[in-house]
């Protein structure tokens, strides 16, 4: 069943049309990969669909409900809960504190808040760092961390932006695989913004290609990278952006 | 240190102890030590040890928006006159007892924060231009009061002087008395316990998330503009209770008094100095400033010989205040409490 | 810490360019005519309070005299905020030390008080590059809260300094000379007409320095990109130092030129504090002219105040439009929406 349904999102910026007139549907327990070259308005969409910016037209519905333009918090009550691509911990709190924060906002009640943090910290591989202050941690923790925050509101969806941005290879891959088995274990369905192929590719029952703000064409991974407008678009990247 | 495997976890390894137990122990401890204190101090000792427990509650109260809120104000004396005032008007106009006059003075300043919070956040104040609109509220009371002949004007009020010297529902006893200190620690108290609860609550962890980062914090579903203005108005009623409590104590309140901005810079310095958005900050902060006032002012009226040009004039007190300020955001950012809790959690 | 974007009515922040003609950026029509038509109003206003038009052409004459002293002083500030992104609480405080500084030069040398712009300015610099130098910088790129408590503590000392080794007895300094004099319907002592001359031509002095020197190009670049400014070679420290200077120079100045019209005491400066700070927030953080502009604005809102408001004091009206103004626009009037 349709989980979000996009549909006719737009967005200006002084004149410029960042987005432009994008729909598309994600089905739950699925995992939508959006690509697109540099500027091709994908964050934009991203902020529009996760609450943190107004749409000019269009709607976004979740289950039906519809979260159009409503406030971040409004939206992760509703079951959306996403990461940022800069890392934004609470700096002043350990990794625990940091994840039962979010546990709480979720509704939990204070007693079973943190071990249950405990153990979504534990799930997301963060185990080694959980008593540690998370202002100072490496990239690949804090973007376990962000994980964390996210995957403790129990979201209905979850909206990663670029969470695989700044880790090296190595580091990819236990993050690839914990995506894998959040769907196949916890049905989350997942929306992800990406630039780095071989993780789109192996990841994503869908793919959603913008270009210049638009919709350029959508469908299984293998389908999409050949269609000749997707590759079009891309020409003119730099080769690192079609890496394995 | 490399995450490239999943690394195996102990199982059921125990979950860090919070300090609130801990805390909340301290502050029993500390008051239960205290309260002998000022029947062994001799009177002037005694009335600086009066001051500095006000200053602390000022502190603690501002420590709470201030520090763990992250909402730096500029014009707490805004909820220190509004205690003030309230329980002075109460009092004078309509023989209402102190307590009472106290719990409506919280209410009211509560009520004012929250109104003046609600407007900047809405319009989206942050950092100097925050400070700058709560200075602004501050100084707009200062001198509406100044003028307003609903309170008296320019010569504010003067608390009654009772005939029978002591009186625990009009809180008033004879000078000197130790009444007012055990009232004025168990306002300390009362406001660190608030304190403390209000960090282990769930708007209390929602706020300082908010504090070190709001997108953040909106994006995992904390209703942030909420969370602040519970934060200030539990900010605002602590700290009009010291402001009530001033007025009792030296039985006068006045514009300047209630609102002026020195009361705002009263309510800073001690946090600042011992250390923002800390428990014990405020508190270590008001020990090292309260006595100030009066070791400089012993100073100037009899001073050393080489220091005799000194003789009668005032104002050093402040100059110490203002360099002991500089010294300390400079070189202890943290303030002394917090340097000291880093020092331990490093060994 | 964030703030509206401010702005110079200057050129792009690409340092390299500065020297060469630029493009100004436009005049914002619907702030400054609603402006215009706000102060208008309240002219109008007062008249009709006040019942008598020699009353409003007394008020807007005196409001407009002292405007271009709150211009100065408040020009200085918006200089060190644009280019430090520093909210200096010691501007009060320096232009007390100015007070005290212009008093003994009369006093004890029996100059003439305009004469003792040649010490109070230079030793005012002085002093700011001194301060900034010694304590200030320690401070640079730390949190907002920093630097405002530092400033705080400066003032709180200079002020308390004064108050210690001078004396809280009110002093004061005459105009050889001075008199009424009839300007347009109303009377102004000519100690305020020369005040306000004065402001105007060392503003415009600033202003020239500014656009035309390169002392004044290189403290543009650093106000539009710090960063950008270094990587041309610009000494940015000095550039702060210097900056820092000049405004605490500014304020020197108009403590000089206002002496003749205050009394003095270690508190005075407190006062013009605050409206500075007004002043800067409502003529846009970091804009020259905003400041000067502002502190018309400020120096007419008190004087109609008192007419508005007959029975507060001045400075509720000067509060009132600041309130207003943070929350309606909080960029000021030059500025930009963030």
């Amino acid at each position: 069943m349709t989980l979000l349904r996009v549909q006719n999102v737009s967005k200006s910026f002084s004149g410029l049309r960042a987005v432009d007139d994008v729909s598309f549907d994600v089905d739950e327990g699925s995992i939508l990969g959006i690509i697109g070259p540099n500027g091709a308005g994908k964050t934009t969409l991203f902020n529009v669909v996760a609450g943190a910016m107004q749409p000019d037209s269009g709607s976004v519905r979740l289950d039906g409900n519809d979260i159009t333009g409503r406030t971040p918090h409004k939206v992760a009550s509703a079951g959306m809960a996403r990461t940022f691509q800069i890392m934004r911990p609470f700096s002043s709190m350990t990794v625990l504190d940091n994840v039962t924060v979010a546990v709480l906002a979720g509704g939990r009640s204070r007693s079973a808040a943190r071990t249950t943090a405990a153990e979504v910290i534990e799930r997301v591989g963060l185990d080694r760092w959980r008593d540690a202050p998370s202002e100072g941690l490496p990239t690949a923790a804090l973007k376990r961390l962000e994980l964390a925050r996210a995957l403790a509101l129990r979201p209905r969806i979850l909206l990663l932006d670029e969470v695989l941005a700044g880790l090296v290879p190595a580091e990819r891959e236990p993050v690839m695989v914990l995506l894998e088995q959040l769907r196949t274990e916890e049905g989350v369905t997942l929306v992800f913004v990406e630039h780095i192929m071989a993780a789109v590719m192996r990841l994503s029952d869908s793919v959603l290609v913008l270009n210049l703000g638009q919709a350029l064409t959508s469908g299984p991974p293998q389908e999409v990278t050949r269609d000749p407008r997707v590759i079009e678009a891309y020409l003119g990247e730099e080769p690192g952006s079609a890496e394995a | 240190m490399s995450v490239t495997e999943l690394p195996s976890t102990a199982a059921g390894r125990a979950l860090p102890v919070e300090p609130w137990n801990r805390h909340l122990l301290a502050i029993g401890v500390l008051a239960v030590v205290l309260i002998p204190l000022p029947l062994l101090l001799p009177a002037a000792q005694g009335a600086v040890a009066v001051r500095v427990l006000i200053f602390a509650i000022m502190s603690i109260g501002w420590n709470i928006m201030s520090g763990f809120g992250g909402m730096f104000s500029f014009g707490h004396a805004a909820y220190f006159g509004l205690g003030a005032y309230t329980s002075a008007w109460l009092l004078v106009e309509h023989n209402i007892s102190p307590w009472i006059g106290m719990a409506v003075g919280m209410v009211v300043a509560a009520v004012f924060g929250v109104v003046v919070g609600f407007l900047a956040l809405r319009y989206r104040l942050k950092g100097a231009y925050f400070a700058l609109a709560t200075f602004a509220f501050a100084e707009m009371l200062r001198l509406y009061a100044s003028s307003s002949n609903l309170v008296n004007r320019a010569s504010g009020y003067h608390v009654p002087l009772l005939p029978d010297d002591t009186s625990w529902w009009f809180m008033q006893f004879e000078a000197g008395s130790p009444n007012y200190f055990w009232i004025a620690l168990g306002l300390t108290v009362f406001g660190l316990v608030v304190s403390v609860l209000f960090l282990r609550s769930r708007v209390g962890r929602f706020s300082v998330a908010a504090r070190d980062d709001e997108e953040a914090a909106a994006s995992i579903g904390i209703p942030v503009m909420r969370c602040k203005l519970v934060t200030i108005a539990l900010s605002a009623a602590i700290t009009a209770t010291a402001g009530s409590f001033f007025t009792q104590y030296y039985l006068f309140i006045d514009p300047d008094l209630a609102f002026g901005s020195s009361v705002s810079i009263q309510a800073i310095l001690p946090a600042v100095i011992g250390g923002v958005a800390t428990i014990w900050g405020p508190v270590i902060g008001a020990v090292v400033l309260g006595p100030l006032s009066d070791v400089t002012a012993t100073l100037l009226r009899e001073p050393p010989t080489f220091l005799s040009f000194l003789q009668g004039r005032v104002g050093l007190d402040i100059i110490l205040y203002g360099i002991l300020l500089i010294l300390i955001v400079l070189l202890l950012p943290k303030g002394v409490y917090g340097a000291l809790r880093d020092r331990w959690a490093r060994r | 810490m964030s703030h509206p974007s401010e702005t110079r009515q200057t050129s792009p922040s690409d340092p390299a360019q500065a020297g060469a003609p630029r493009t100004r950026r436009p005049v914002p029509w619907l702030p400054v005519l609603t402006t215009v038509a706000l102060v208008v109003a309240a002219v109008a206003l007062a008249f009709v309070r006040s019942g008598s038009g020699a009353v409003v052409t007394q008020a807007v004459l005196a409001g407009v005299l002292i405007g271009g002293i709150y211009g100065l002083l408040a020009m200085g500030l918006t200089l060190i905020f644009g280019v430090l992104d520093i909210v200096n609480f010691a501007h009060g405080a320096f232009l007390t030390v100015a007070l005290f500084l212009t008093f003994w030069l009369v006093q004890s040398l029996g100059l003439h008080p305009y004469l003792a712009l040649g010490v109070t300015v230079p030793a005012m610099f002085l002093i700011g590059f001194g301060v900034q130098r010694g304590v200030l910088s320690g401070a640079m790129g730390k949190p907002l809260q920093n630097q405002l408590l530092i400033t705080l503590g400066i003032a709180l000392v200079i002020e308390n300094a004064l108050l210690m080794f001078v004396g809280a007895n009110p002093r004061s300094v005459a105009l050889p000379g001075d008199q009424g004099v009839q300007v347009l319907g109303a009377v102004a002592e000519l100690s305020n007409l020369f005040a306000f001359v004065g402001s105007l031509l060392l503003a415009g002095g600033l202003f020239l320095l500014l656009q035309r020197t390169r002392l004044g190009t290189a403290i543009r670049a650093v106000a539009a990109n710090d960063v950008g400014a270094q990587m041309v070679g610009i000494d940015v420290r000095r550039i702060y130092a210097l900056t820092f200077a000049l405004g605490t120079a500014c304020a020197g100045a108009a403590g000089t030129l206002v002496a003749p019209l205050v009394t003095i005491e270690p508190t005075t400066g407190s006062l013009f504090n605050i409206l500075a700070f007004v002043i800067v927030v409502l003529g846009s953080m970091g804009n020259v002219v905003g400041a000067l502009v502002g502190g018309l604005i400020i120096g007419l809102t008190e004087q109609l105040g008192t007419l508005l408001l007959p029975s507060q004091s001045p400075q509720l009206s000067v509060f009132i439009v600041f309130v207003l103004v943070l929350f309606l626009r909080p960029q000021g009037l030059f500025g930009r929406s963030a």
